[in-house]
């Protein structure tokens, strides 16, 4: 045992003596009732959703959140009377559909309202505005280039071949490529056969995605700025890369992995924003029986003998486990919460080098009304679903350019989204909310900081808005500026990465989020990761949460075999 | 010639599909927007107005009218206090269905009475010497569905009283002048009311309605979005669900109450001497348990479903589109135990779902089914549990 750990350990136990000599009569303070099968730190999205696939199995578990509500990054506040924001996360895609039934979510509330087209304005006064009907949608890409009009077809075509086939590893645990496991070959054998089961094209296509540059991608299928433009703005999101970089055809593979009820690449927004989602998780771990501690920040996981015994809050309290998991983020996991000597150098040193550098921003606005832009004078239709600030792959590069070098970019990509006009819930009638995403807005700013910057970031937000819908700002009523920093500091996500962790190619699957401890478990035996910063990865797929459940669940099973 | 509702005028400048389906001779929207998901939507989330004016409309009034009715209705009028509306349906001799519809007492001597398909014939010829009179007011109402969690408050600041009418309720007030009817009915399995209105009076109550309501997230849903509702809403349809008696060719096209679900409609039939149409049949049908089906909803193991699917390289297909066809239902012997009518992919259920007739010893909620599509063009069979109907039912529908 460290020294850290046992400081902690020392000033918790005298907090907890106190207390229960306070209180010795009261149940509430004894051992036994601090005391649990599985103890899972952080109220995250991942941490609701370990809980609960744990507390359905039968554990007494208990969930830890730092703050006053679950959710971690996928909360919805209401910021001024009768508006809610979602702060950080704001839409639903890749939400794993397993999860949706093994955790009975439909029955809580669960309810993901289709965002039923996609506006994607351009800086010449036209746009491209894709919707539900597919006629429509050909005719429309038609506007701007007849040969883009199959094209698109035939890339929305390849993209579903690829994520299709690529799908049984999104939901697998990655096999450990360092184990002599006889268990490991086979899952290692069942990745081959996945490869080898593919065509020819779509395993090309899967590995142009996986290792080139989203531009290189659509540029074999499409010739329109605006039509390259806005499916290449899936391509950075949340990560550190522009459209040319090679990398970003994997974050644009990414995204395509999302589904609504069936439907590769189509987004929802869930009712009352992801917050809303959360709170469906909430209960429903808490149906199955879990117990949810608010306001209970975890100071350090207890380590006794190279495993765990349960977790330290910073008021002193000592909760009691011999499974804890972790739901924050890598650096937190294996440098924070334990003390990072008891830790295999190599581990530690690939959390090290595992790469952060959150670049995106939110900038949420309270709107007296809707927009409008000019060449659509009227109509509200044009913002049921998002509006994609990103009208061409150079707007993208050039904003990433800026970012690349240390700055914000000064017109900046902007993922829109009014969702008051797909859940009215969502702001007084009439009035609206727009979340807007932003990128590329580095944590580590050259020559100044955030909390300088704040501000002139949402202007610069607003001037662009402003740019392609005239009269925004005066339909603004508040404004909230999120940047990485403000990330970090609400929601503990390091460096303010939305994914816990870049989305490059060395950091997924095997290697999330280090060689060899991609399989939930840690060095110290007990303690367990499920956050976003391991496999599949961010973005609200609560893959992570469920599958580092059933690793946790199968290495109970193993346990009481003997 | 093809014909238009009441609200035409608002509900085409409305529609940009200009998709209409002919709906008893009048133009119907199929959806008003490309995405009639997003109408269905607007329903279990907000509200949606729905023009239903298609329907059939009989007016029966007369000091016997009740007594008329008791005796065609199968379901006992008599329970139907004035201010109340009832869910019924009329049978043929054999105490087979003839057709369902929602009936309205205006008062102790008036009632409206709905019905998919024409029956005035049928209870004309039946009032004999009783003083009651039944008129074909078609033409004189339209009538809006508006539903939806929000449907309540919106409505209650045109008509106060919506806010207290009960579920299967109804007042009657008063919109822009005109005298309207309101009923806590519909269609959607959701909170919810239908409006009727004076045709002559439509398109001033449809601005009020309709003006009322901007800035609420209210959206007009078309017919698409309405067959989807119905279904989680496990409400039947006629031609895709059951027959009319009157015009099936053999009784394997004919349906029973019981077999339908409707066993509710005469838990006092022991208690009620009433005689009506079919009540022998009917009598005789409970005692000898001679019922062939019943009226179930199937959900779908998803499992399963994406198994058949994904084990010949397809993307597990989840379309919302209702589809009205015989879908067959087996046991793990394959045999014959069932078949569905309707079947659907449920949003906000996120499973397929299907209302199926299903063996009565097999009907028991929880047993497993095994539903056959095809997939690739062969037949595959998908296990599914039998469950209660209606397969969504929020509290706000009743509460």
């Amino acid at each position: 045992m460290t020294t850290k750990t046992r400081t902690k350990t020392k000033s918790t136990a005298k907090g907890v003596r106190t207390k229960a000599s306070n209180a010795r009569s009261t149940r509430s303070t004894s051992r036994d009732d601090r005391t649990y099968d599985a103890i899972i730190v952080g109220g995250g999205h991942n941490g609701l959703v370990n809980g609960a696939y744990l507390a359905k199995a039968g554990l007494r578990t208990l969930i830890l959140e730092r703050r006053h509500l679950v959710g971690g990054a996928a909360i919805t506040e209401e910021l001024r009377p009768g508006f809610w924001f979602t702060t950080f996360s704001y839409a639903l895609s890749l939400l794993r559909p397993q999860i949706i039934h093994d955790l009975e979510l439909t029955k809580h509330g669960f309810m993901p309202l289709l965002m039923s087209s996609s506006f994607a304005p351009m800086e010449n006064g036209d746009y491209l505005w894709l919707g539900q009907d597919r006629g429509a949608n050909l005719q429309e890409i038609a506007r701007h280039s007849r040969r883009d009009a199959d094209a698109y077809e035939q890339y929305a075509h390849d993209m579903d071949m690829v994520c299709q086939a690529i799908k049984p590893i999104f939901d697998m645990v990655p096999p450990d490529l360092f184990s002599d496991d006889p268990e490991e070959f086979l899952a290692l054998a069942q990745v081959g056969g996945i490869f080898r089961s593919m065509d020819k094209r779509t395993l090309h296509n899967f590995v142009r995605l996986a290792t080139g540059s989203a531009a290189d991608f659509l540029d074999d299928y499409f010739e329109s700025e605006i039509v390259k433009g806005y499916l290449a703005s899936s391509s950075i999101i949340g990560t550190k890369v522009g459209p040319r970089s090679q990398g970003s055809g994997l974050v644009l593979l990414f995204h395509s992995m999302g589904e609504h009820d069936g439907e590769f690449g189509a987004w929802a927004f869930h009712k009352k924003g992801n917050g809303g989602f959360t709170q469906v998780l909430a209960r429903a771990a808490t149906s199955f029986g879990a117990e949810i501690r608010l306001e209970s920040p975890v100071e350090a996981v207890i380590t006794k003998g190279g495993r765990t015994t349960g977790v330290a809050l910073t008021d002193g309290t000592e909760f009691y486990a011999d499974t804890v998991v972790s739901a924050l983020d890598p650096r937190r996991t294996f440098l924070e919460m334990v003390d990072p000597r008891e830790l295999p150098d190599d581990l530690v040193e690939s959390i090290r080098r595992f790469r952060f550098q959150g670049t995106s921003s939110k900038v949420n606005f309270a709107l007296d009304g809707l927009p409008e832009y000019p060449a659509l004078p009227g109509r509200s239709d044009i913002f049921r679903g998002f509006t994609n600030i990103g009208p061409s792959i150079d707007y993208l590069e050039r904003a990433f350019d800026e970012g690349k070098y240390g700055w914000y970019s000064s017109r900046p990509y902007i993922d829109g989204a009014i969702q008051s006009t797909i859940d009215p819930d969502m702001a007084p009638p009439g009035k609206h909310v727009m979340s807007c995403f932003i990128h590329y807005t580095p944590y580590h700013l050259r020559e100044s900081d955030w909390d300088s910057e704040k501000e002139n970031l949402g202007d610069t937000v607003q001037r662009t808005l402003e740019s392609f819908f005239p009269g925004f700002s005066d339909l603004v009523l508040q404004r909230e500026v999120v940047t990485p920093l403000h990330i970090e500091r609400t929601v503990g996500l390091s460096e303010g990465n939305i994914f816990a962790g870049e989305f490059f190619a060395p950091q997924m699957f095997f290697f999330r989020p280090a060689p060899g401890w991609s399989q939930y478990r840690t060095p110290i035996d007990g303690y367990y990761q499920c956050g976003s910063g391991t496999h599949p990865g961010g973005c609200v797929t609560g893959g992570p949460g469920k599958l580092a459940a059933s690793q946790i669940l199968k290495d109970r099973a193993r346990a009481l075999r003997g | 010639m093809i014909r238009t509702t009441p609200f035409h005028e608002r509900t085409s400048a409305l529609n940009q599909t200009h998709l209409w389906s002919h709906w008893s001779n009048h133009l119907a929207a199929d959806r008003y927007q490309l995405s009639d998901k997003a109408e269905y939507f607007a329903v279990r989330n907000a509200a949606g107005i729905f023009d239903t004016s298609p329907l059939y409309k009989y007016r029966i009034t007369g000091s016997d009218a009740e007594r008329f009715l008791s005796g065609v209705l199968a379901r006992d009028i008599r329970t139907c206090a004035p201010g109340q509306a009832h869910y019924t349906c009329w049978l043929d001799e054999r105490g087979f269905v003839i057709e369902d519809g929602v009936i309205l007492r205006l008062a102790d001597d008036a009632y409206l009475l709905t019905s998919a398909e024409p029956n005035f014939a049928w209870f004309a010829d039946r009032i004999g010497r009783l003083d009651a009179r039944i008129e074909d007011v078609s033409d004189d109402f339209g009538i809006l569905a508006v539903q939806g969690p929000r449907s309540r408050d919106l409505l209650a600041r045109l008509v106060p009283q919506v806010a207290e009418t009960p579920f299967f309720g109804l007042v009657q007030g008063e919109i822009g002048g005109a005298p309207v009817v309101v009923s806590r009915t519909g269609y959607s399995g959701d909170l919810g009311d239908e409006l009727w209105v004076p045709a002559p009076d439509a398109l001033r109550v449809w601005d009020i309605l309709w003006e009322s309501v901007q800035g609420q997230g209210v959206q007009p849903y078309g017919l698409a979005a309405l067959y989807m509702l119905r279904i989680e809403a496990g409400l039947l349809l006629l031609e895709a669900d059951f027959d009319s008696s009157r015009f099936a060719w053999n009784d394997a096209h004919r349906s029973t109450p019981i077999e339908l679900g409707w066993s509710w409609m005469f838990r006092d039939l022991g208690a009620d001497a009433r005689p009506f149409v079919g009540r022998r049949a009917l009598e005789r049908e409970i005692a000898d348990r001679t019922s062939r089906s019943s009226m179930r909803g199937l959900v779908v193991d998803w499992e399963d479903y994406d198994r058949v699917h994904t084990a010949v390289g397809l993307m597990p297909p989840k379309d919302h589109t209702p589809v009205v066809e015989d879908w067959l239902c087996y046991d793990d012997d394959y045999r014959q135990v069932g078949y569905a009518t309707s079947f659907m992919y449920s949003p906000i259920l996120q499973r397929h779902i299907a209302i199926a007739r299903i063996r009565p010893d097999l009907a028991r909620f929880g047993t497993k089914v095994n539903l056959e599509f095809t997939v690739d063009h062969h037949y595959e069979q998908v296990a599914a549990h039998v469950a209660r109907l209606p397969l969504y039912n929020p509290e706000r529908k009743t509460a």
